[in-house]
C-alpha cells in the first residue's frame, strides 16, 4: 500500500495550514528583499532618497513653477520673457498651450481644424470598436471601409461644401494615425501571405516570399523612404505622379510586412506537426486548415512578439519626418522654429511622449488581455 | 495456405477496401517499405505490429497519403492515391485517422473538434453536425466533456475525442498508428474498449498497435512487419502459436516478456 510509510505504520492525513505570518506579507517580502542585511539597507535607503529627490525636483519643475500662459501681442507674437526667466526651475507650458494647435493638426488651415480632430477621433473610435471582440464579425470590414472613406473625405474634402486641402498642408497626428493604421492594416494581411508562402512546397512562391523578406529586411527604413521619395518617382513616365504620403505608406507597409512574416513565420514553425497531420487527415483543404487550424494557434502564440513589432512601427512613422512629411514628431519640432519659442524643446518632446506613450501603452495593455483571453484552453 | 482462406472466410465480403501491390518508399537513402503488398477487404480489420523502426506507421500513414510512397500502388476504396489533390482529399473524406499523441486542436472545444470536419470538408448545417459529434461523443462515452478544451481532458479521455472526431466525418476505413502507446496504464483499457466497440459495427479498421490481447480479440488477421517488409500473416491464434520465421519468434518473446 503506498500510503503506508516505510516503518509500516500508517500515513497520518496532514492538514493544510497557512504559511507563517512571518513569511508572507508585504512586511517579510520587505525585509527578504530590501533589508536583509545591512549592504541592502544601505542600498535601499540610498535609492528611496534619491527617487524622493528626483520627484521632488520633477513634480516643482513641472507644476508648481510653470507657467501655463504668456502674453500674446496683437500681432500674434508670444511674449516668452517670463518663461526664460524661470528656465530650468520651472516649465514653460505656455508653449504647449499656444501651439498644441499646431503640433497636433500641423499647416492643416487653421479654420478648418475641427476636420482633422473629427479625424483622430474616428481613428480613436475604430480601434476601440475593432478591440471588443463581440464586434468581431464580417460586418466590421465594412465599418472600417465606410469610416476610412469618411476620414479621406473629411481631410481632403472638396465635396460636400468642405474646401479643398491639398495633402502637402496634411499634418501632425492624422499623418501618424493614417501612416500606423493603414500600415499595420496591410501589412499584417500581407505578411500572413507571406510567411505562408515561405513555407510552400512550391519553389517559385517560396523564393519570391524569400527574396523579398531579405531584401526588405536588409535595408533600414529611412533609405526606404528616401527611395520611395527621391529615386522612385525618376522611375516614373513624365506627368505621372504618385503623391508623396502614399509613397512613404507603400514604403511602411512594405517593411512592416517584412518583419510582421517573420514573426508569424516563427508562430507557424512554433505548432507541432501533428496539428497539421490531424488536419489534413480530416480531409480539410489547404485554406480551411490553414484558417481554421494552423493561423488560430500560430497568431496565439506570437501575439507577444506581434504587438512589439506594432508599437515599434506605430513609433517608426516619425521617420518620414526625412522625406518632409509632416508627422505628429515633426509638428512638434517645427512648432518651435519660431524665434519666441526656441528653447523650450523639453516641453514639447515630453508633451509629444505623453502622446505615443497612451498609444502604445493602450495597444500593450490590450495586448496583454487578448493574450490571456485566447491562452485560456492552455490552463487546466 | 490455409490461413489465406480462414482470413478471406471470416470477412464479410471480398470487396477490398485497401490494396497495396509493390509500394517503396525512402527516407532518403533508407528503404523504409520494401515491395509492400497488402489487401483488405470491406470491414475487415487488420492489426499491424512488428520492432520499432519497421515501417508499419509509414505503411498506414501513406494509405492516406500523410507520406508519400515512391513506387507501386496504393489504391483506397476504388481511387488511386495520386499527386492529384481532389482525389486525395475524397480518400481523406473516407479514411479517419487516430493517432499515437491525439492531436486534437487544443484551441477547439471538444464539440468543435468533432464538428470542424463536418462542417467545413462535408457542408453539413451545424445543427446537424453537433447532434452528429453528441451521439459519437456519447458512444465514447464522454458526452459530458463536449464543452471543455482538450488540455483540461486526461489522455484515454482525449484519444477517445479523436476517435469520435474522426467518426463524425462517416468514414468507411479507419486507421489507428499506436493508440496506446501515449497513454498512461490504467487508461489503455479504457481506449481498447471503445476500438472493440467499434470493430463489432463492422467498421473496416487498421490498427499499429502492440496490444496483443487486442488482436486475439478483434483481429480478422495480423501482419508482422520487420524492417520494412511483410514478413508474416494470418489468424491471431495462429500465427501466435505457430510463428513460422526466426524474426516474429524473436519479436514475440520479447514482447511477451515485457508484458
Amino acid at each position: 500500500m503506498s500510503d503506508l510509510a516505510a516503518g509500516g505504520t500508517p500515513a497520518v492525513p496532514t492538514v493544510p495550514r497557512r504559511a507563517p505570518i512571518t513569511m508572507i506579507g508585504p512586511v517579510a517580502w520587505a525585509r527578504a528583499n530590501l533589508f536583509n542585511n545591512w549592504w541592502s539597507s544601505a542600498i535601499t535607503l540610498a535609492m528611496i532618497y534619491l527617487l524622493v529627490k528626483v520627484a521632488v525636483s520633477f513634480v516643482s519643475w513641472a507644476f508648481i513653477n510653470a507657467i501655463w500662459v504668456v502674453p500674446v501681442s496683437p500681432a500674434g507674437v508670444a511674449n516668452t520673457e517670463a518663461c526664460r526667466a524661470i528656465a530650468g526651475v520651472g516649465a514653460c507650458w505656455a508653449v504647449i498651450t499656444e501651439k498644441h494647435r499646431f503640433i497636433l493638426f500641423g499647416t492643416y488651415p487653421y479654420e478648418q481644424h475641427w476636420r482633422p480632430a473629427i479625424v483622430c477621433l474616428l481613428f480613436i473610435g475604430l480601434y476601440v470598436v475593432s478591440a471588443m471582440r463581440r464586434f468581431w464579425r464580417w460586418e466590421l470590414a465594412l465599418v472600417w471601409i465606410a469610416v476610412l472613406t469618411l476620414i479621406g473625405v473629411l481631410m481632403w474634402g472638396g465635396i460636400l461644401g468642405l474646401s479643398y486641402v491639398p495633402q502637402e498642408r496634411w499634418g501632425g497626428l492624422p499623418i501618424t494615425l493614417i501612416l500606423a493604421t493603414f500600415g499595420l492594416a496591410f501589412a499584417f494581411p500581407l505578411a500572413i501571405l507571406v510567411a505562408l508562402g515561405r513555407r510552400s512546397k512550391l519553389p517559385a512562391i517560396k523564393a519570391l516570399c524569400v527574396l523579398y523578406v531579405e531584401l526588405i529586411r536588409g535595408v533600414p527604413l529611412i533609405s526606404l523612404l528616401f527611395m520611395a521619395s527621391v529615386m522612385f518617382p525618376l522611375f516614373l513616365p513624365e506627368g505621372l505622379n504618385i503623391d508623396k504620403l502614399l509613397r512613404a505608406q507603400v514604403a511602411i507597409i512594405l517593411f512592416a510586412g517584412a518583419y510582421l512574416a517573420e514573426v508569424v513565420r516563427a508562430g507557424l514553425q512554433a505548432l507541432p506537426r501533428g496539428q497539421y497531420e490531424a488536419a489534413d487527415a480530416l480531409g480539410l483543404s489547404y485554406w480551411h486548415k490553414t484558417g481554421l487550424i494552423i493561423l488560430p494557434q500560430a497568431l496565439r502564440l506570437v501575439i507577444p512578439p506581434l504587438v512589439n513589432t506594432f508599437i515599434g512601427f506605430f513609433k517608426d512613422t516619425s521617420l518620414v519626418l526625412i522625406i518632409g512629411i509632416f508627422d505628429l514628431l515633426t509638428a512638434g519640432k517645427t512648432a518651435i522654429i519660431e524665434p519666441a519659442w526656441q528653447g523650450f524643446g523639453v516641453e514639447v518632446y515630453i508633451t509629444l511622449g505623453v502622446i505615443y506613450f497612451v498609444f502604445c501603452f493602450a495597444m500593450s495593455k490590450y495586448s496583454s488581455g487578448l493574450e490571456a483571453e485566447f491562452n485560456r484552453h492552455r490552463r487546466r | 495456405m490455409s490461413a489465406a482462406e480462414t482470413v478471406a472466410s471470416s470477412v464479410r465480403k471480398g470487396v477490398p477496401a485497401i490494396t497495396l501491390a509493390g509500394v517503396n518508399k525512402w527516407f532518403g537513402a533508407l528503404h523504409v517499405l520494401r515491395d509492400v503488398n497488402l489487401e483488405v477487404a470491406m470491414g475487415e480489420r487488420v492489426v499491424v505490429c512488428g520492432p520499432s523502426g519497421s515501417g508499419k506507421s509509414t505503411l498506414i500513414r501513406c494509405i492516406n497519403r500523410l507520406e508519400e510512397h515512391q513506387e507501386g500502388q496504393i489504391i483506397v476504396d476504388g481511387k488511386e492515391l495520386s499527386n492529384d489533390i481532389r482525389s486525395l482529399d475524397a480518400i481523406r473524406r473516407e479514411v479517419g485517422m487516430v493517432f499515437q499523441s491525439f492531436n486534437l486542436f487544443p484551441h477547439l472545444t471538444i464539440l468543435e473538434n468533432c464538428t470542424l470536419a463536418p462542417i467545413w470538408v462535408r457542408k453539413m448545417p451545424k445543427k446537424e453536425a453537433e447532434a452528429l459529434a453528441m451521439e459519437y461523443l456519447e458512444r465514447v462515452r464522454i458526452p459530458e466533456q463536449a464543452g471543455k478544451y482538450p488540455g483540461q481532458l486526461s489522455g484515454g479521455q482525449q484519444q477517445r475525442v479523436a476517435i469520435a472526431r474522426a467518426l463524425c466525418m462517416k468514414p468507411k476505413i479507419m486507421l489507428f498508428d499506436e493508440p496506446t502507446s501515449a497513454l498512461d496504464p490504467e487508461m489503455i483499457k479504457e481506449v481498447l474498449d471503445t476500438m472493440v466497440m467499434l470493430a463489432e459495427t463492422g467498421m473496416t479498421m487498421i490498427c499499429v498497435t502492440h496490444e496483443m490481447g487486442f488482436a486475439r480479440t478483434v483481429a480478422d488477421r495480423v501482419v508482422f512487419m520487420d524492417r520494412g517488409e511483410i514478413v508474416e500473416q494470418g489468424v491471431p491464434e495462429e500465427l501466435f502459436a505457430n510463428p513460422r520465421t526466426d524474426r516474429l519468434k524473436t519479436f514475440l518473446s520479447q514482447i511477451l516478456r515485457g508484458h
